[in-house]
């Protein structure tokens, strides 16, 4: 039979088409249980990262379990939604902040006027991590992303049981220039967060990233965090990220709530 | 075994897919800025472009030319996805730098090229060690430019800090231009004037 008759030339595309589709789905199907693993073991490690809980060697999801609980909240009030609540998508476990963020009937548009972070949409519910010493949460580690230059940054900002104080910055996702804007990932750059403080003391977000070096000198320089040189616009992504995250279209409801409750148990105390 | 030689080495300096043929520059561009994704990058086309070329040559008496590129097509695709899977499962941080330029090895036109100019013609263990050879001259390449860039660049080799930064308390002020895909250019430039001047024959004629 010639190659070129109808019934060979569909024959062979049938077979070839027959083995591929075998190969491929072989592929995806005998190595989805490792790349689920992969994808969940790297979630945990950069929340592990954000709260310094993170060494070489140590056993990541044993770490986790222990030392750090999850939550969602509802951003829009402040409030911990109740176990009972939870569903599918709604849980610590298997929440997606690019699904949730997505999805119309968990996420909701942000005016543009306020959307100084240019992400246009973001979830209504979003997990938290606490990181628990004694049954006393230490840390909370809250996930944020913003626009930088080339793309979105995803990370998170870890602050103290006061809910001022920045405890560390870690983003697991971008794509800025790498030795410019990817310097979001030098290891000392990262450490000029660690003390500054978040809000004036009326509760104004106060956090800045400014362009150039901090003057140690100046009285707003607990407020003040080192621009990276070389990289305007991530720079200023930054700034405004951190400030939409920690203002009242972020977490500010919330922070908020979690502060009248802890000055509700000092009072008593 | 001469021809065997010749087959498998010729793509490394001789014959090389992206010096000579000047195949395969944008991924070459895009994933050189670390030596590490050079690495894995130039194993997944060396994956792909040897078992390509043997399935495309065990069948190549059965393709009526009318589909044999439809036919070539869908075996490339199919074998990169099975290399994304591979690297997502087993080099997790890697495919994340990596991220779509795993998928668009099925856009290098080393492989197509390969496939119609050599496997085509030739029995199935003569491809495959075609299609090693040439993984072999692109992988020489990634690896030639992704050594400079990570070096001059960042001033490390996989990460390893070789030459101290300024930010780091060290001496040396990293040039940001490496990082940046032009540079590759320069680099792949330089490379191929040095090739040719080692190798005249290979000078186009005016």
């Amino acid at each position: 039979m010639s190659n070129d008759s109808t019934k060979k030339m569909v024959t062979v595309a049938l077979g070839v088409c027959l083995v591929c589709s075998i190969l491929v789905s072989t592929a995806a199907v005998s190595l989805n249980g490792r790349q689920e693993k992969n994808k969940e073991r790297d979630k945990i490690k950069n929340i592990l990262i954000a709260g310094e809980l993170m060494e070489e060697g140590i056993d990541v999801k044993a770490i986790f379990d222990n030392r750090v609980k999850s939550a969602i909240i509802n951003l829009q009030n402040g409030e911990f939604l109740p176990e009972s609540d939870y569903n599918a998508r709604l849980n610590p476990k298997t929440y997606n902040l690019k699904v949730m963020a997505d999805d119309p009937q968990y996420s909701m548009t942000i005016p543009a006027e306020k959307d100084i972070a240019r992400i246009q949409k973001m979830p209504k519910y979003m997990a938290i991590y606490m990181v628990n010493v004694n049954d006393q949460v230490e840390k909370y580690i809250l996930p944020i992303y913003g626009k930088g230059l080339w793309s979105t940054l995803y990370g998170f900002l870890a602050l103290g049981s006061d809910l001022r104080t920045i405890e560390g910055i870690t983003f697991y996702e971008h794509g800025e220039t790498p030795g410019l804007g990817g310097e979001v990932d030098n290891p000392r750059w990262k450490e000029i967060w660690k003390g500054k403080q978040a809000f004036r003391d009326n509760g104004e977000v106060a956090i800045t990233v400014i362009k150039g070096q901090v003057d140690p000198d100046d009285p707003d320089a607990r407020y003040e965090v080192d621009g990276l040189s070389g990289s305007t616009l991530t720079t200023r992504g930054l700034d405004a990220m951190v400030r939409f995250w920690l203002g009242d279209d972020g977490y500010g409801p919330f922070i908020r709530q979690q502060r009248i409750q802890e000055e509700g148990i000092n009072e008593q105390g | 075994m001469s021809k065997v030689k010749k087959i498998l080495l010729d793509p490394i300096f001789n014959n090389n897919p992206i010096a000579y043929q000047i195949l395969g520059i944008c991924s070459a561009l895009a994933v050189t800025s670390k030596l590490e994704t050079s690495i894995v990058m130039a194993l997944a086309v060396t994956f792909v472009a040897a078992s390509a070329n043997f399935a495309v040559s065990l069948i190549r008496n059965h393709v009526s030319s009318s589909i044999r590129i439809l036919v070539e097509m869908t075996i490339i695709a199919s074998l990169v996805i099975v290399a994304d899977q591979i690297i997502k499962a087993y080099a997790y941080d890697i495919s994340k730098q990596l991220s779509v330029y795993v998928g668009l090895i099925i856009t290098n036109c080393i492989l197509m090229g390969r496939a119609e100019a050599f496997a085509l013609k030739n029995p199935p263990l003569l491809s495959l060690l075609d299609g090693i050879g040439n993984g072999l001259g692109y992988a020489f390449v990634l690896l030639f430019v992704g050594f400079f860039r990570e070096l001059l660049g960042s001033g490390k080799l996989l990460g390893i800090s070789i030459l101290p930064l300024v930010t780091d308390g060290g001496w040396y002020v990293p040039n940001g231009l490496f990082l940046l895909s032009p540079s590759a250019f320069i680099i792949i430039g330089l490379l191929i004037w040095a090739i040719r001047t080692w190798k005249p024959e290979q000078i186009e004629e005016e």
